[in-house]
């Protein structure tokens, strides 16, 4: 359906917290792992032990760092996949129907049987979230695990995506962002989820969640301070608060 | 517009079969689940019930498959036919290898046990190996520890009875302010992360003091980028600090430290700095109620830690007068070390300030009874919700045993060990100095070992010196150069072999260690000793055994090849006698098991021990006859007991299974852990739960389970006697005595409270020439040089550009894509860079054990690996640039002999790019496993 | 974007022939039998030519004939119902003109304004890319537009048409450089908004997710140094119309000149359309620091 439904029952998507996520590339991996021998075509690995080494995936972790006047620098770790836009222009571009958004829950996927390779989706994402397969030459996307998450041969506790499944930091969270009650929605009210690239009017489904302000060098007032005063030499200075304490005890 | 969408099968079968395992990507061990389909690994994903992981899995645990469908994996015993170092091998069968073995060693055994140097690496069956080497005779046995992070676990036994990592962790649950130094991911991989992101669900606070701003750093919210090597420093002045405002906890360290413990203070007397002990060698107490030394463990004596005593015009004072003495001095104020730290004084007064307020004004409860050691009943548990996590950082350098000794007693000092909130022991931890054995040196042609070769020394009667003087072991571990080096030093063995000292060895058997490669300081002198030859045209290091399961650099070094399985094809046990997976709260042990069977002709290198131990009739290992007792090692770890009813697992034991730590060899234990997903629990009973040195109900429970055999209650080391006999040494008291060379230098470091010095390579160098400190960080989704064969993660860290702080990119203009060379007083490489701003200014670093040599890991030689990566290595040298005495003195801390990684100075230049390869460039090894396939699809088959 | 051979000879072949469709469509030239003939195997070579290109660089080309099916939204597949549309009808028409000898002008009007849209179809993919703000200009399509005509008044031999189109598609040609210079700055899009840590500060990417390259980098990440640009574009212009306009306004017409004229016009297509990728940057570009501009 090249078409996007004008609304869809569930807005399922993640949520990633860049305030704890540590970069660790686990999500990176487990993506990796669980979709090469899932849905769709394996994820290939070109030249796999060569001097070029390309593979597919569907997540990656890139890792930034922010400056800014008078305060420490600041690294960021910052996983990527796709974020199931609303308005997909992945989607709209596609010649073959091959990219659509389901109704149901709004995730966006591929249906590899139709998709001829032309790359066009990926021109259209503002995100990087599409890889063409170099072995398949069909276009590979993350697909929010669709194969796990209703997976009635999975234990209930573990039909989440596998990346959210695997994160150590529990960075990433898996909802449904149309129901206000949401653990996802509410974590994105609270912390002030943000959309990226808002400006491309994609509206993604997932969001992030900001890294909380640092504590820094500079411009800090030392509430704390008076608890170091020294002990007072009226009171007997060290020793005598120390025979003070252990009489008290 | 009616939607038509393709029917997806959300409902696709996942596997066959789920086997649990437990991973061995790295030394964490976490549960993980295995996926078969047709009988093949399909998905390995985490086990929900196990207690490291609970359920997740790093980047390297889920690319275990890659793994465990290496092309990098050997194939068959093997021989070497080429020259050392060129990799040329044929392929034997297993009965050639062993013949060829035995033929090596027992003429070693039976004349010169000590030829053999039997070294183990990465090894998580040491007490296995250890047993072996024991039982072979050698004195010369140890795994990788000596060059890894001994100053942290020695550190932390002398003074606590444990360490970070797999001996404690924090109470991630209740813990408000966590503060983490040094560390980049360290062995506790998963459950740091975990329990970072727990103490920030919290609502607490993680501050991280690392040069370096990146993996747990980043999310820190507060970060202190000090300079290297000056940790030692900022916590003595937050000692300072504490100390002078009185925020110390004085009523945990009355009851549970040694410092009311009386000290002898006499300048120049032998006995200065011991203890005041009674007829039955008790450390003694001023009693505050009778003015009267006391021993310290009399029941309800209140000890005073104000006031000193004097007999017999000997004065003896509290060591915590001293220490408060110590600490209290003006060169601890944060003013005075705020530049060398590159910490402000404001800073550091902040730091100690939160510390304070959460320890004394968030002090938190928990409603449970306890009752001590001594019988005194406590209604509840108070706890200081601060904690510390700290690794290499501090412990890599070669102030790091006094390093990690502050850092222990500045978390001691607060209250905040063992309570809750705080710094929490794994069983069999807490575990004091008492309960550790002693080094043995005692060989006997033809027989065991006396004893242990690895323990802890209690004084200078303890070090392994043989009549002549000379140092017992080849690694010269236990002796005046390093004393306490609990650990062993693997690293010297090349080193010392090739140089004949102390002794010339005939044998060079190592188990996964990397050592002609990133294990070793000084790697190309390291390869060219391993490849010298005497005047004879022989090897100087004449037979070398080497068991890897891949085609490692270390392979090409090997005469002969013990291929082992991967980690998904053997049995294997993480026991209790060793290094466990035991959380605060419980004790756990776990296994391996054949998941699948392996396709080529290799074996578990533990069932091959057993094997050429067999076949050397060794004892424990052959019956009367000569028969073998195990057949492999499943069989040992099911039939073996260590004392009679404990044995490598400490579940289902006895005959009706229910046995914990103790009871009769159970002939279906592996099944029953099998059955149980891979692991052993059991949890530590509520009142049991803290204050475990000095708990009774937790004592009584560690005995029943086997941990002990009597309680072991104890207190905290803050003061260390153990250091002070050896500076007493050093002074001239005592019958043990140093060389004069060593005088000066063990007065210095060997002091009873920790101190800071200056590591070792900073005092020699010219700092002027080289004002650059240089680091590796460990990469999260890497593991040292075996992750490269890894097709999924050598995507991820195929090349390790060097890091250079925004300082000093401007100071030497650099620009994106620059190439520099980077010059430290022993080496040169050239390497491409790249600006980094969250960065301490005088530091470069790089991603650990990337860079490759050709021809390994069945990789291209046009690998990125083997051509821009590279090895900071180059760069380091196991002994320190020259003295005015012309002596060489190791490059490694002077108490534990721990390798000093971290003490780098260095030096950077702009370098032209030119053919943009990295350099030292060394000459392509010949792979004995053929180079990986071009394209993989791996999943396709399902 | 990489600028893959495949999509320049694709887009420019494709073009020329249906602006040479375009004008056979109105009988520019009045041809008939083998010289029509000549005329319409040249233009099918060039269209049919290009559009077997494009499906060079399709993953799975044997399913070519899915495309068809999304001309509702999508501006390829509807490039492709429409190329199809274009040729049949000018098939007809050619035919027509070929055998029977006979000119349909409603067939081949119809067929001239299919090509056309044909082509504006082809631009509109570009120019639909908002993540690629240097295509994302309503100028996109006109030139492509004005590229198609030109070319195929030069082939179609109409010099005096041609000279005022070379001329107009050079101007247009300048001023897409010139407003897609500064496209991506205008389109508002930048590290920070990428990566939605720019109220934070200055953000700069440190570590890449993966050591080596990627499809993304590979497809989007091309970079072409500033210098080389310059040099390019000067030849481009030079020989999309500046040297043709010359030769055919100051030499007498005849064939070797105009085909000199053609050459190089179809020189400098190719140059402009090779920059035309390569110039262009794409916003994923971001995420991994390639953005300069
Ligand atoms: N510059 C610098 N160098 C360092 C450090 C540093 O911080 N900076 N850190 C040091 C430290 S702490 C360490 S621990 C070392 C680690 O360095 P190494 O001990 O060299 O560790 P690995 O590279 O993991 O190599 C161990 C070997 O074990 C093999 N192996 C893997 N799995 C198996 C198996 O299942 N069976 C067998 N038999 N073999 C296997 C691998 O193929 C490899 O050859 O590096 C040290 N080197
Ligand atoms: N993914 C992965 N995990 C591993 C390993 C691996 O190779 N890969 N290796 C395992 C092994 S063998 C070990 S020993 C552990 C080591 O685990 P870590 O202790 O985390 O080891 P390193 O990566 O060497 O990190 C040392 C950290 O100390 C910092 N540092 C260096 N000097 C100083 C200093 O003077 N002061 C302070 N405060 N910080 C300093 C460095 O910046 C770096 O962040 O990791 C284990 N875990
Ligand atoms: S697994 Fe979690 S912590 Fe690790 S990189 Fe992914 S999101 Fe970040
Ligand atoms: S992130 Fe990209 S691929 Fe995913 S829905 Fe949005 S535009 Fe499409
Ligand atoms: S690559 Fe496949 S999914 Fe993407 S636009 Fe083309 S046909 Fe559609
Ligand atoms: S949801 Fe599934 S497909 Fe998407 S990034 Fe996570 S693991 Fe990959
Ligand atoms: S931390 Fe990762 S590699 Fe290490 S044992 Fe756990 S899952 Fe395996
Ligand atoms: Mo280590």
């Amino acid at each position: 359906m090249t078409t996007l439904p004008a609304s869809t029952q569930k807005k399922l998507g993640l949520v990633i917290d860049l305030d704890i996520c540590v970069g660790c590339h686990a999500c990176v991996i487990s993506c990796k792992e669980w979709n090469t021998s899932n849905y769709g075509a394996p994820l290939s690995d070109m030249d796999a032990y060569g001097e070029n080494p390309v593979g597919t995936f569907l997540n990656r972790v890139h890792t930034f760092e922010v400056k800014s006047e008078g305060k420490n620098a600041q690294t960021v770790h910052f996983p990527k996949s796709c974020l199931h836009c609303e308005d997909a222009p992945c989607v709209t571009v596609c010649p073959t129907g091959a990219s659509y958004k389901r109704t149901e829950d709004g995730i966006v996927l591929v249906n590899e049987d139709d998709c001829i390779g032309c790359g066009l989706c990926a021109w259209a994402c503002p995100y990087g979230a599409r890889e063409m397969d170099a072995a398949e030459g069909v276009m590979k996307k993350c697909t929010l695990c669709v194969d796990r998450i209703y997976n009635e041969n999975i234990p209930e506790i573990d039909r989440e995506p596998s990346c959210v499944r695997t994160c150590p930091a529990k960075a990433r969270h898996f909802g449904d962002f149309a129901d206000p009650d949401s653990a996802v929605s509410i974590m994105t009210a609270e912390r002030g989820g943000m959309e990226l690239m808002p400006e491309l009017m994609t509206k993604p489904v997932n969001r992030y969640l900001p890294p909380r302000p640092k504590a820094d060098i500079s411009g800090d007032i030392d509430i704390l301070a008076p608890l170091l005063a020294p002990v007072p030499e009226n009171t007997g200075g060290f020793m005598g608060w120390l025979d003070a304490a252990l009489e008290k005890i | 517009m009616t939607v038509h969408q393709p029917v997806v099968d959300t409902n696709a079968k996942v596997s066959d079969e789920i086997r649990k395992t437990t991973c061995y990507m790295c030394a964490c061990r976490c549960g993980i689940d295995v996926h078969m389909q047709d009988g093949k690994v399909k998905y390995i994903e985490g086990n929900r019930d196990h207690p490291v992981n609970k359920g997740v899995l790093c980047a390297k645990g889920s690319a275990g498959i890659m793994q465990h469908y290496s092309p990098a994996r050997l194939k068959n015993p093997m021989k070497r036919v080429g020259p050392r170092g060129s990799g040329e091998f044929e392929d034997i069968s297993w009965d050639e290898a062993f013949d060829i073995a035995v033929g090596w060693l027992k003429p070693v055994r039976e004349k010169n046990p000590e030829k053999l140097a039997f070294f183990t690496g990465r090894d998580q069956s040491q007490s296995m190996t250890s047993w072996w080497a024991q039982s072979f005779g050698t004195p010369n046995y140890a795994a990788h520890g000596g060059f890894c992070s001994v100053n942290m676990a020695a550190a932390g036994i002398y003074t606590m009875g444990g360490a970070f990592w797999e001996f404690g962790a924090p109470d991630w649950d209740r813990t408000k302010l966590f503060m983490i130094f040094g560390v980049a991911e360290d062995h506790d991989s998963n459950p740091i992360k975990t329990g970072l992101s727990k103490v920030k669900a919290n609502g607490g606070k993680i501050i991280g003091v690392n040069p370096i701003r990146s993996g747990y750093n980043s999310i820190a919210d507060e970060w202190v980028g000090i300079t290297p090597g000056t940790d030692g420093l900022f916590i003595l002045s937050m000692i300072h600090e504490l100390l002078k405002a009185g925020k110390v906890d004085v009523d945990y360290l009355r009851r549970y430290t040694n410092l009311p413990y009386l000290v002898n203070t006499v300048e120049g007397s032998a006995d200065n700095g011991l203890f005041l002990r009674d007829k039955d060698d008790k450390p003694q107490v001023l009693d505050r109620a009778s003015g009267k030394p006391v021993a310290f463990d009399k029941p309800g004596v209140k000890a005073d830690m104000a006031n000193g005593y004097e007999v017999e015009g000997i004065t003896y004072r509290p060591a915590f007068l001293l220490l408060a003495e110590k600490y209290m001095d003006g060169q601890y104020a944060p003013e005075m070390v705020a530049e060398r730290t590159g910490i402000t004084a404001d800073r550091i007064k902040k730091i100690a300030a939160q510390l304070a307020h959460t320890a004394f004004e968030e002090e938190i409860t928990i409603d449970q009874p306890w009752t001590d050691w001594k019988g005194e009943k406590h209604d509840k548990m108070i706890g200081r919700p601060v904690a510390f996590h700290a690794m290499r950082g501090i412990s890599a350098h070669s102030n790091g045993f006094q390093t990690c000794r502050a850092l222990h007693v500045l978390q001691i000092l607060l209250g905040s060990v063992e309570c809750p909130g705080g710094f929490r022991f794994k069983p069999p931890y807490p575990k004091p100095v008492s309960a550790h054995p002693k080094p043995h040196m005692g060989v006997t042609p033809g027989k065991p070992l006396n004893g242990p070769h690895l323990g802890f020394v209690r004084g200078p009667e303890d070090l392994l010196i043989k009549e002549d003087g000379t140092p017992a072991r080849i690694d010269k571990a236990f002796t005046w150069d390093n004393p306490m080096s609990s650990h062993g030093m693997m690293h010297m063995v090349i080193s010392n072999a090739h140089a004949g000292d102390p002794y010339n060895i005939d044998v060079l058997f190592m188990y996964m260690a990397n050592m002609a490669w990133n294990s070793s300081m000084n790697t190309s002198s390291v390869m060219k000793m391993l490849t010298d030859k005497d005047e004879n045209g022989e090897y100087i290091i004449p037979k070398i055994i080497y068991s890897d399961a891949y085609s490692s650099e270390m392979v090409a070094f090997a005469d002969l090849i013990l291929p082992d399985t991967t980690y998904l094809e053997r049995h294997d046990c993480i026991s209790l006698l060793d290094r466990p997976i035991c959380e605060a709260e419980a004790v756990a042990d776990s296994i391996r098991w054949p998941v699948v069977e392996p396709d080529r002709d290799v074996r578990g290198f533990q069932t091959a021990l057993i094997q050429l131990g067999v076949r050397l009739g060794l004892p424990g290992m052959v019956d009367e006859d000569g028969a073998a007792i195990y057949e492999d090692y499943a069989d040992y770890i099911q039939n073996h007991e260590r004392r009679p009813g404990v044995g490598p697992l400490a579940g289902f034991r006895g005959e009706d299974k229910k046995g914990k730590g103790r009871g009769a060899p159970n002939p279906t234990q592996i099944q029953d852990y099998i059955d149980n997903g891979g692991f052993w629990i059991d949890h530590i009973p509520e009142d049991a739960l803290f204050f475990k040195p000095w708990n009774a109900s937790y004592q009584d429970w560690a005995v029943e389970r086997g941990i002990f055999d009597s309680i072991q209650p104890y207190l905290f080391d803050v003061y260390s006697e153990v250091v002070q006999k050896f500076r007493l040494a050093a002074q001239g008291h005592g019958a043990h005595q140093p060389p004069e060379h060593l005088r000066e230098q063990l007065d210095n470091v060997m002091d009873p409270l920790p101190i800071w010095y200056e590591p070792f390579e900073e005092t020699l160098v010219d700092k002027d020439e080289y004002p650059i400190h240089a680091l590796t960080q460990r990469p999260m989704a890497m593991y040292h040089s075996w992750g490269t064969q890894n097709a999924w993660l050598r995507q991820i860290h195929g090349t390790n550009p060097m890091f250079v702080s925004g300082e000093i990119w401007a100071e030497h203009g650099f620009n994106e894509g620059d190439w520099a060379w980077v010059t430290s007083t022993h080496g040169k490489i050239k390497v491409p860079v790249v600006r980094m701003d969250a960065l301490n200014g005088k530091t470069i670093w790089t991603w650990n054990a990337i860079g490759k040599r050709k021809g390994a890991w069945a990789l291209d030689e046009k690998a990125p690996e083997a051509n821009k990566g590279f090895l900071l290595n180059h760069l380091i040298h196991e002994l320190l640039p020259p003295k005015g005495d012309g002596m060489r003195w190791a490059n490694s801390d002077p108490v534990t002999g721990q390798a000093a990684w971290f003490d780098l100075r260095v030096k950077i230049e702009k370098a032209e790019e030119g053919d943009a390869i990295a350099q030292p460039d060394h000459p392509a090894q010949k792979s004995p496993v053929g180079q990986g396939p071009k394209d993989i699809k791996y999943g396709e088959d399902f | 974007m990489h600028p893959a051979p495949s999509v320049i000879l694709f887009t420019s072949l494709s073009g020329l022939g249906f602006g040479l469709l375009f004008f056979l469509g109105f009988d520019m030239p009045a041809v008939t039998g083998w010289v029509a003939f000549a005329f319409f195997f040249v233009a099918y070579a060039l269209a049919v030519g290009g559009l077997l290109a494009s499906t060079f660089h399709l993953g799975n080309p044997q399913r070519a004939m899915k495309a068809f099916k999304q001309w509702r939204s999508s501006w390829l597949s509807r490039e492709g119902v429409f190329a199809v549309l274009a040729l049949v009808v000018m098939g007809l028409y050619a035919a027509a003109l070929i055998f029977l000898n006979m000119r349909l002008p409603l067939l081949g009007i119809i067929g001239s304004v299919l090509s056309l849209i044909t082509v504006f179809c082809t631009a509109m993919i570009y120019a639909q890319m908002k993540t690629v703000p240097r295509w994302s200009q309503p100028m996109t399509p006109v030139l492509y537009l004005l590229y198609m005509v030109a070319g195929g008044a030069l082939m179609a031999a109409q010099i005096q048409l041609a000279i005022a189109l070379l001329v107009a598609v050079t101007v247009v040609q300048i001023l897409h450089w010139v407003f897609g210079d500064t496209a991506f700055g205008r389109a508002g899009s930048n590290i920070g908004t990428a990566t939605g840590l720019g109220n934070l500060g200055q953000v700069r990417l440190l570590e890449s997710p993966h050591s080596g390259t990627n499809y993304l980098l590979r497809e989007f990440a091309f970079e072409v140094g500033r210098k080389h640009a310059r040099k390019l574009r000067g030849i481009a212009v030079l020989c999309i119309g500046i040297i043709p306009v010359i030769l055919l306004s100051l030499t007498s017409e005849g064939h070797l000149v105009s085909f000199v004229a053609l050459a190089l016009h179809i020189i400098g297509l190719f140059t402009s359309r090779w920059l035309f990728f390569a110039e262009a940057e794409h916003v994923v570009g971001l995420y991994y620091d390639k953005h300069r501009g």
